[in-house]
């Protein structure tokens, strides 16, 4: 029997036509109730979805809207790694931004040079995000504290060590703004010019995102850990009784979880602002937890989230010189994610109603049989 | 309202002359006949943050009112957005034709930065951020060191402990230029004077502008220690030091606004004064400066002399020290005090 859970981290699978459903009914769902809003707030829906559709249309839009995707989906698939396993990483936040200030100090300090440092900053990213994510699978495993909570807390000591880290140790002020001291050209990440009719390079690290989204679909679906992965988070008891260490499952999964969060810094930091100063993005970790709800932790439908939500967050400013408030676009993502969790569980439903007809006919077809052979 | 005018019209005369004082900045203008299109691109809390964002769009208000023909689009930011998304913004509004383009934070220095190059012919202006130059900028400053410098004296004035206090939301270099300020103005009334200082978070910790309960902590631990008077630039954290002054029975001050009229009406009597920091009369300078075609690029630094900074009266609690202070505020305009910005 599948729990709601199950269903709503995606670990129940639809086939056929019915995944294909849910989508487009949550999509159109979700424009009804935005199309309402805006109605209250005296704006024009047509007007509001047309400018939607044009901004999303010009090439230099798409240049903007993968980059800022690219950040999201890495931050998804962190995120994913733990949900698949049953753990709620909602730690990712606090694991990528002091990954990304302590390898900005290191990179801004150039103790390498060109793409050597590149790597480095990578490596020490993926490294520190792990360790962090650790501290709280270590904690789950050895002192029985919920990751949830450990991780929250988490957050907010990387919040303090990492001001302290820029304020005391990596800090170069600029005007009011003190960051990192910046990365040197020699190691920045090269942009590819993949959208044509656009000056704007799109960010290298859309490689590295389209990699870490084939590798986790490789490792979760044909590999042994994957499975251990999957089984132990279906159920712990099973996958105790089937030999599987599941301690050391929970502290390898925080770790992946973590070293996975600590590259979602990475396109910003070596693709665009090369410092870890005020004007880093902050809170990515939580859209992780929200695209991978939408994207039902699925490496394509992440993928698709991903997109979809630096597409709205990007309009935002087209949206308000039209005299449309920010505060839309948030509306918008609310909605989509709950549309989402809704229409899959409508459809699961209706699966499982129209499985149960099924069964019942089947099984009153052969009583009715031999009623027949009687009668005759 | 009829202050703020005359506050105004001051100040619009001041920038004129030293408009055609300094010749260095760049000649911006291009005559026009059609009406202003006002961009104006906010920071975190947007319109009606009851702080820095207000008190540009009080600018803008101002001048909706009286320059005819202005039309203003505004667009806000949302919390934790990458600076890419600034550089959009800003491109987005000189795209549609928006002129002048005015920043609201520091925040936009490298939206500015790479998008007013591009846009040679749109005029673009800056609040309270130094460093981003060019042939189309005009930097909106803040002698914010002088006014604290005034609150400084009227603490060390006031208190009889000898013993004052100062509470800053963050340590970030436009905060600490408050509390260097305060500190020279402090120790030039009473060289001896103890000065407790204390920060309720880390430069790139926010959260310090919105803690209250920490702030009140802070200073009551500072009223318990012996200090009787509290200079706060703690955003609203600012509530929780009233609240600490008025429980301890001592002096607090005030800042960016005149406090004793915004602050909850049972601690406005504590507010001993406010430094008052006129965000907006810089943006409405800026704006008839580019109505009447007399805008420049470059630095303009609100201070004393120009009424951008200043402290209130409200209360009547430093009625006694007012000719004390007229005197010290009239030397630093005179330049016969400096007061370094730290």
């Amino acid at each position: 029997m599948n729990g709601f859970v199950d269903r709503l981290l995606g670990r129940v699978r639809l086939g056929g036509w019915l995944a294909v459903a849910a989508p487009v009914i949550a999509v159109a769902f979700a424009v009804l109730i935005t199309s309402v809003v805006l109605l209250i707030a005296g704006s024009d829906p047509v007007e509001a979805f047309t400018t939607l559709a044009d901004y999303g249309t010009q090439p230099r839009s798409m240049a903007m809207i993968l980059n800022t995707g690219v950040m999201y989906y890495i931050s998804a698939l962190a995120v994913a790694v733990g949900f698949r396993m049953n753990l709620f990483n909602i730690g990712v936040d606090g694991q990528y931004r002091l990954a990304a200030v302590v390898a900005a100090g290191l990179g801004g300090a150039a103790v390498v040079p060109g793409v050597l440092n590149i790597v480095l900053v990578v490596v020490v990213a993926v490294i520190v995000g792990a360790l962090w994510a650790a501290i709280a699978g270590l904690l789950r495993v050895y002192r029985g504290v919920s990751e949830v909570i450990s991780t929250i807390m988490l957050n907010a000591i990387a919040t303090g060590l990492g001001s302290w880290l820029v304020s005391e140790h990596f800090g170069v002020l600029t005007g009011n703004d003190l960051g990192t001291r910046p990365i040197p050209d020699d190691a920045h990440m090269p942009g590819i010019p993949l959208i044509a009719g656009t000056p704007v390079l799109v960010n290298g690290f859309i490689v590295v995102a389209v990699v870490l989204g084939v590798a986790y679909w490789v490792v979760l679906n044909r590999t042994r850990f994957g499975f251990e992965l999957r089984a132990t988070g279906k159920s712990e008891s099973a996958a105790v009784a089937s030999g599987v260490s599941v301690k050391k499952m929970i502290v390898v999964t925080m770790v992946m979880s973590g070293a996975v969060a600590g590259l979602i810094g990475m396109p910003e930091l070596l693709g665009a602002s090369y410092k870890y100063s005020n004007n880093f993005p902050a809170g990515l970790g939580f859209t992780g937890i929200a695209i991978a709800l939408l994207g039902r932790n699925n490496p394509v439908g992440m993928a698709v989230g991903a997109l979809l939500w630096s597409f709205l967050d990007n309009s935002s400013n087209q949206l308000q010189l039209l005299d449309i408030s920010k505060e839309i676009v948030q509306i918008m993502q609310g909605v989509v994610v709950l549309s989402v969790i809704i229409a899959y569980e409508l459809v699961h439903r209706y699966r499982i109603v129209a499985e149960q007809r099924r069964v019942s006919r089947e099984l009153a077809a052969p009583q009715e049989a031999p009623k027949a052979g009687a009668a005759a | 309202m009829r202050a703020f005018r005359a506050v105004m019209a001051g100040a619009v005369a001041a920038a004129v002359t030293v408009a055609a004082g300094c010749g260095g900045g760049a000649e911006t203008t291009t005559p026009r006949s059609r009406p202003l299109q006002v961009g104006l691109v906010y920071d975190i809390g947007g319109r009606g943050d009851r702080s820095y964002n207000d008190a540009a769009a009080a600018g803008v208000d101002e001048a909706k009112r009286n320059l005819t023909g202005l039309r203003v689009r505004e667009v806000e930011a949302a919390q934790g957005e990458p600076a890419g998304r600034k550089v959009e913004r800003v491109r987005a509004l000189a795209e549609a034709g928006y002129d002048p383009i005015i920043a609201v934070g520091y925040s936009y220095a490298p939206a500015l930065a790479s998008i007013a190059p591009r846009f040679p012919r749109t005029r673009f202006a800056i609040v309270d951020e130094p460093t981003v130059s060019g042939p189309n900028i005009t930097n909106l400053l803040f002698a914010s060191e002088q006014g604290s410098f005034l609150m400084g004296a009227a603490a060390a004035m006031r208190s009889r402990t000898g013993d004052v206090g100062f509470v800053g939301g963050n340590r970030s270099p436009l905060v600490r230029k408050f509390e260097v300020g305060y500190v020279q103005g402090v120790k030039h009334v009473k060289p001896r004077a103890r000065i407790r200082i204390a920060y309720l978070a880390d430069p790139h910790d926010l959260s310090g502008f919105d803690r209250p309960d920490k702030a009140c902590k802070t200073a009551r631990r500072m009223y318990r220690a012996g200090a009787d008077v509290v200079y706060q630039v703690a955003g609203a954290s600012g509530a929780g030091v009233f609240r600490a002054a008025d429980q301890a029975d001592a002096w607090a001050i005030g800042v960016d606004y005149d406090q004793a009229k915004s602050a909850d009406p049972a601690v406005r009597h504590v507010i001993l004064t406010s430094m008052i920091k006129r965000i907006d009369v810089a943006v409405y300078d800026y704006l008839a400066g580019v109505a009447d075609h007399t805008v420049t690029s470059g630095r303009i630094v609100y201070d004393l002399k120009r009424g951008g900074v200043d402290y209130s009266l409200t209360g009547g609690h430093i009625a006694d020290l007012h000719p004390r202070l007229e005197r010290l505020k009239q030397e630093i305009i005179h330049g016969r005090l400096k007061v370094s910005p730290g």
